[in-house]
């Protein structure tokens, strides 16, 4: 993976500044159907190819942030800040 | 060719010239009863113990690159049974049994090394914890004992036992764990399902599973159609887009596990130690090369390679453990992909789909499991139904609540 990373808010900063998270799924309405629930929490589409996650700039703007990066080559092509998102 | 120290010597007085290819290289049938995607350990396991234990020897295993070029020539190679969780233990232990007794049933030396298995503490809280572990494994049958620090010390002085942060306070022993040749592992099964009939097809990648009314019926593969009865899926790191083939969606990501060898040393480590600050393990090969692993990166990955920040953190835990290894150099390193579950347990289970089963969700705990995920997962395939000792790994689990989660981590893959 790129060694740096662009964050919108601070720059480029190396990788190890950030932690991740894991898959940047929608969240459900608190009174969704348990199903809808059940798909947010444990299923993954697990795709080789094109990705979002979220992750947190833990030593620096302390923002989460939406990073797309491909989960075959590593390579980063965009990084937001999670609250520009559309929703999805 | 049965293998035995005369045939050794017949060849060897015959200028090695008549020894044969150790498995066929077959054309893919137009039908079998049962196809395998996946020629890794599980999935040649899994097609032996159909053959022998079930007497279905119409089989084919697909790979879509050759034997033992992914996981079970990827992992650290050690074996052990010591789990928590009534839902992990008994399958687990099951496999150290078979481990215990597959070269002869292969007949091929697997090099299986019960050198055990210690898994270090350092503080009050943790021994607690690893009591209560070993009592656990002990209910089920399984050997656990419980080492002082001087008794640690006795058998490896070089460790950082004062260390001011992580003092070694002692470790948890299963003297039955140990190491085995990973690669014989695949050879050894391959070797065997072939002599029993099953075909090993290689370079042979699955592109679609082919469905009529709800049912399998093939799967379309780069060497074209081949039909089946029935399917299983041992895909390892894959198993995801394996399983979207067949529109499921699994409880599992993929991640980069990163393993490493040092330079061949004089014998100074015989045993298997696991520190208990940071997540690093160690063993010293019969080269004499220190083979160790840390944590997985972390992060979604299908690439077989991981970062250097992993290289790092997994160097400073070893160092943190023993001291002496900051002068080794790394030899080699490389990664495997693995099929996170989100409890950190595995599934061997049937799936919505009537003749299709899955073998998946690994974490990076699957070569130890190789005999008895091929076993087990071979009874459901044959019978349809599970082998007592994987009841509780089930794919719905999730859903009705019923994880399996020896960490209790949560559904976080990149933590398990």
């Amino acid at each position: 993976m790129a060694s740096l990373i662009t964050c919108p808010h601070c720059g480029q900063r190396p990788k190890e500044e950030f932690a991740i998270k894991g898959a940047a799924l929608a969240r459900p309405a608190p009174d969704a159907p348990q199903g809808e629930w059940y798909d947010y929490v444990f299923l993954r589409t697990n795709p080789r190819g094109r990705y979002e996650e979220y992750w947190h700039h833990v030593s620096g703007c302390r923002r989460w942030l939406v990073v797309t990066r491909d989960t075959a080559s590593h390579a980063v092509e965009d990084c937001r800040d999670a609250a520009e998102r559309a929703p999805t | 060719m049965r293998y035995s120290a005369l045939s050794i010597l017949r060849n060897g007085f015959a200028r090695q010239l008549g020894w044969t290819s150790a498995w066929r290289f077959p054309k893919p049938k137009a039908h079998y009863d049962v196809i395998i995607v996946g020629g890794g350990g599980h999935g040649l396991a899994t097609a032996h113990y159909l053959a022998k234990e079930h007497g279905i020897t119409n089989v084919a295993v697909l790979e879509k690159g050759y034997i033992g070029s992914g996981n079970v020539g990827r992992n650290t190679t050690i074996i052990r049974s010591n789990y928590l969780l009534p839902g992990n233990n008994p399958f687990y232990e099951l496999s150290l049994k078979l481990w215990e007794g597959l070269e002869q049933d292969l007949n091929f030396n697997a090099m299986v090394s019960q050198r055990g298995v210690i898994n270090l503490f350092h503080t009050d809280a943790q021994r607690d914890a690893y009591i209560r572990r070993g009592n656990a494994m002990r209910l089920h049958g399984v050997d656990a004992e419980l080492l002082d620090r001087a008794k640690v010390q006795s058998m490896m002085p070089f460790m950082d036992f004062d260390n001011a942060r992580f003092p070694i306070k002692g470790g948890l022993m299963q003297r039955r764990g140990g190491t085995v040749r990973h690669d014989a592992v695949a050879w050894g099964y391959a070797r065997a399902a072939d002599k029993r009939g099953v075909d090993i097809i290689q370079d042979c990648e699955v592109t679609g599973i082919r469905r009529e009314n709800g049912r399998v019926v093939g799967v379309d593969t780069s060497q074209g159609f081949i039909g089946c009865n029935k399917l299983g899926l041992a895909a390892a790191g894959n198993s995801s887009r394996v399983a979207e083939m067949a529109d499921l969606k699994l409880p599992i990501e993929s991640h980069v596990l990163q393993a490493f060898v040092s330079e061949g040393l004089k014998p100074f480590l015989d045993t298997v130690v696991v520190y208990g600050a940071g997540h690093f393990y160690i063993s010293q090969s019969d080269k004499g090369g220190l083979v160790f692993g840390g944590d997985i990166d972390g992060y979604n990955s299908y690439a077989q390679r991981g970062n250097l920040a992993i290289v790092e953190h997994v160097a400073e835990a070893g160092i943190a453990m023993i001291p002496a290894l900051s002068r080794v150099r790394y030899l080699r390193s490389w990664g495997g992909v693995m099929d996170m579950s989100m409890d950190g347990s595995p599934i061997i289970d049937r799936t919505p789909i009537d003749n299709l089963y899955l073998n998946a969700g690994w974490c990076y705990g699957g070569f130890k499991a190789t005999p008895a995920s091929g076993f087990c997962f071979a009874h459901l395939l044959a019978r349809g139904e599970p082998h007592p000792t994987t009841t509780a790994m089930r794919l719905d689990r999730f859903e009705r609540g019923y994880a399996i989660d020896e960490r209790g981590y949560g559904p976080q893959p990149n933590l398990h």
